[in-house]
């Protein structure tokens, strides 16, 4: 299968706002796919779908080919679909590789006793630990900073500190809400030159939310658009730019005087 | 952001350090202290001040309470759940004593390890095993309590909580027909519980210096406890709770499971301290079991210093001592040396709403902080510091 993440006609109602009506789409093995639209298009909502924050009121989701619709957060977590957030929340007084650490909470196996009695297991299991963490600390290029404080790093180490985090459940999907919101274009660059080398490198899959156009036409294999909850195109970056709906969803229609 | 390129400390060696640190200087107080009551020689004046001031019942009381406060850490402190219900475990604790080592049962004959005459009629389980018994007993009841109450928000499970904590000292209290069952003779309360075999002696309620020893013991064994889960994988995932639930969760840590471990945990604690408090007071009595102790251990983790296991130890034995022996006997000296006669000890909750105020304002991390909160909790002082043109710290 060339798909490791499928999801079929998903709408999510709040009340009787529907936030997401009737979206398929899919994320291809290895590859980078995003997804755009206006502000309240329903992108961030879909991200919490795929993640089990919300249940979808309609549809289904399925991962490497099983139904994870109805899983709670922590196990589609642990199972592979790896997340940042739009506002970094990251564990602010705990250390980056407490931060990473926690991630691995569901990879990792020691009990309370093993943990209170210290047991020569629980010990190499935990050095294992860190020593991953430090491999990934250093693999998003915050290596030094393993025993501060994540509320203590700068705005763009947090940001590669989070996708170390995401990192640590050793994901197969990894959703970016925003990323490189609040960078700077040369940082910019880096970040997305970073995300190319995690795609090739590793067995990952990416999805992105972005509002910098520049990032999501050079990156995305495809782009899926949504407006107010609706899927309004989908294609490679050239379809989108010459959408007349995507434009309209952007721009507005000129005829009714919108700006 | 200046400190972290080498890693702060080696932190199982230092916990060690401390713990070794600890360890010996409460050695020295306690062979003092002993020392001091037991001398013979010992002029009467410093004889009647330490019994006045620091008499051994008051000791071993503020133990218990280091104790339950050592577990009540652990949900609040390590896990941030405001628990206001922690006075259940403390009873549930309090009745598996009264049950398995006294002759409450009287119509059965059970004796294991016992320390009394075989033919003495009622349940009688070594002290050692029902502590074992009681944690386990109160972390069941724990994690039955939690199950449905977990699933709330901050303000909604600390009403519930609050109600649980209501409910189960009433149980007892009315509890001499639980369903035709008499399960805690009600306000007469379970007298007399048997005394606790340490190999080479019996020790009874008086047995003060033996008993502060094995008091001591069971707060370290709480205190070893708590550090090794905080820095292992469990205390990790507390502490993402604390920091961050949504994104914990979305971090593939199970919410309510780990909630549900550190109330268990939490209330192990409780059975221990509920426990060793029969044994000290030679009883179990439902009217102890008020909702003010559950303020009152709250208070003791807050204003000692939320997570820090050394900040909790330090404001459960200052406060309890405060309200069992502290303030009392300060009144009376105080009415000696004035002729006065105003009740001290009456004025114990405005002594210690006037000290939350005041901490509140002045020291809101508590008297031996945490070493993160400290961060949080004075950072409107650095971005002050910063407005300033001051350099930060």
């Amino acid at each position: 299968m060339s798909n490791v993440l499928e999801a079929k006609n998903i709408s999510v109602a709040f009340g009787g706002l529907l936030a997401v009506n009737s979206v398929d789409f899919d994320i291809p093995k290895r590859k980078i796919v995003s997804l755009i639209g206006p502000n309240g298009a329903g992108k961030t909502t879909l991200f919490n779908v795929l993640t089990g924050l919300y249940k979808p009121s309609v549809g289904t989701i399925s991962y490497e080919g099983k139904d994870i619709t109805d899983l709670p957060p922590h196990k589609i977590a642990s199972i592979g679909i790896a997340r940042t957030f739009q506002n970094i929340r990251l564990f602010g007084l705990m250390t980056a590789q407490e931060n990473l650490l926690v991630a691995m909470h569901s990879k990792l196996k020691s009990g309370i006793t093993s943990t209170i009695l210290r047991t020569p297991k629980q010990r190499r299991e935990e050095s294992e630990a860190e020593d991953k963490a430090q491999y990934l600390l250093d693999y998003v290029g915050v290596g030094k900073w393993t025993y501060e404080f994540a509320r203590n790093l700068s705005y763009g180490d947090q940001r590669r500190l989070e996708v170390a985090r995401a990192l640590a459940l050793d994901p197969k999907v990894l959703l970016l809400d925003e990323p490189t919101a609040g960078m700077n274009p040369q940082e910019t660059g880096v970040f997305i030159d970073f995300v190319r080398r995690l795609v090739s490198e590793k067995d990952i899959s990416v999805m992105l939310i972005e509002h910098d156009m520049k990032v999501v036409m050079s990156v995305s294999e495809r782009i899926t658009v949504l407006d107010q909850g609706e899927k309004i195109a989908e294609g490679t970056s050239d379809q989108i730019k010459s959408n007349a709906r995507v434009i309209e969803a952007y721009l507005g229609r000129a005829k009714e005087g919108r700006a | 952001m200046s400190t972290a390129l080498v890693k702060p400390q080696n932190v199982t060696r230092s916990n060690r350090k401390w713990i070794i640190g600890y360890s010996i200087a409460g050695a020295f107080l306690y062979f003092v202290y002993q020392f001091l009551l037991n001398w013979e020689g010992l002029p009467l004046g410093i004889y009647d001040a330490i019994n006045r001031w620091m008499p051994p019942a008051a000791v071993n009381e503020s133990l218990v309470y280091v104790i339950m406060a050592l577990g009540l850490n652990i949900v609040v402190g390590y896990a941030g759940l405001l628990d206001l219900g922690y006075v259940a475990f403390w009873a549930i604790g309090g009745y598996c004593a009264g049950w398995f080592m006294s002759e409450f049962f009287y119509f059965l004959k059970i004796h294991f390890f016992g320390a009394v005459p075989a033919e003495a009629p009622g349940i009688h389980i070594n002290f050692w095993l029902v502590l074992i018994i009681g944690g386990f007993v109160c972390a069941f009841f724990g994690a039955l309590i939690g199950a449905p109450t977990l699933r709330l928000k901050s303000d909604y499970l600390a009403l519930v909580t609050l109600g649980f904590g209501e409910i189960i000292p009433q149980i007892f209290f009315n509890g001499e027909n639980f369903f035709g069952f008499n399960i805690s003779n009600g306000t007469k309360g379970i007298v007399q519980v048997d005394p606790i075999p340490v190999g080479f002696k019996d020790l009874g309620p008086f047995d003060f210096g033996w008993k502060l020893l094995i008091f001591l013991f069971l707060a370290a064994v709480m205190v070893f406890i708590s550090l090794r889960l905080r820095r292992g994988r469990l205390g990790r995932a507390w502490l993402a709770i604390r920091e961050d639930e949504l994104a914990a969760s979305m971090m593939g840590v199970p919410l309510m499971r780990t909630k549900l471990l550190s109330y268990a945990v939490g209330a192990f604690a409780g059975g221990l301290g509920g426990v060793a408090f029969a044994t000290h007071v030679n009883g179990v009595y439902a009217e102890r079991f008020n909702f003010a102790i559950s303020i009152f251990l709250l208070a003791m983790v807050v204003l000692g210093g939320m997570g820090n296991v050394w900040g909790v130890i330090l404001g459960a034995f200052v406060l309890s001592w405060v309200n069992g022996n502290g303030l009392s006997a300060f009144g009376a000296l105080y009415n000696e040396r004035f002729g006065t006669e105003i009740d001290f000890a009456s004025f114990t909750f405005l002594l210690f709403g006037l000290v939350l105020i005041l901490m509140m304002l002045f020291r809101r991390e508590g008297l031996l902080p945490e070493s993160r909160l400290k961060l949080v909790l004075h950072e409107g002082d650095i971005d002050e510091r910063e407005a300033s043109g001051k350099k930060a710290r």
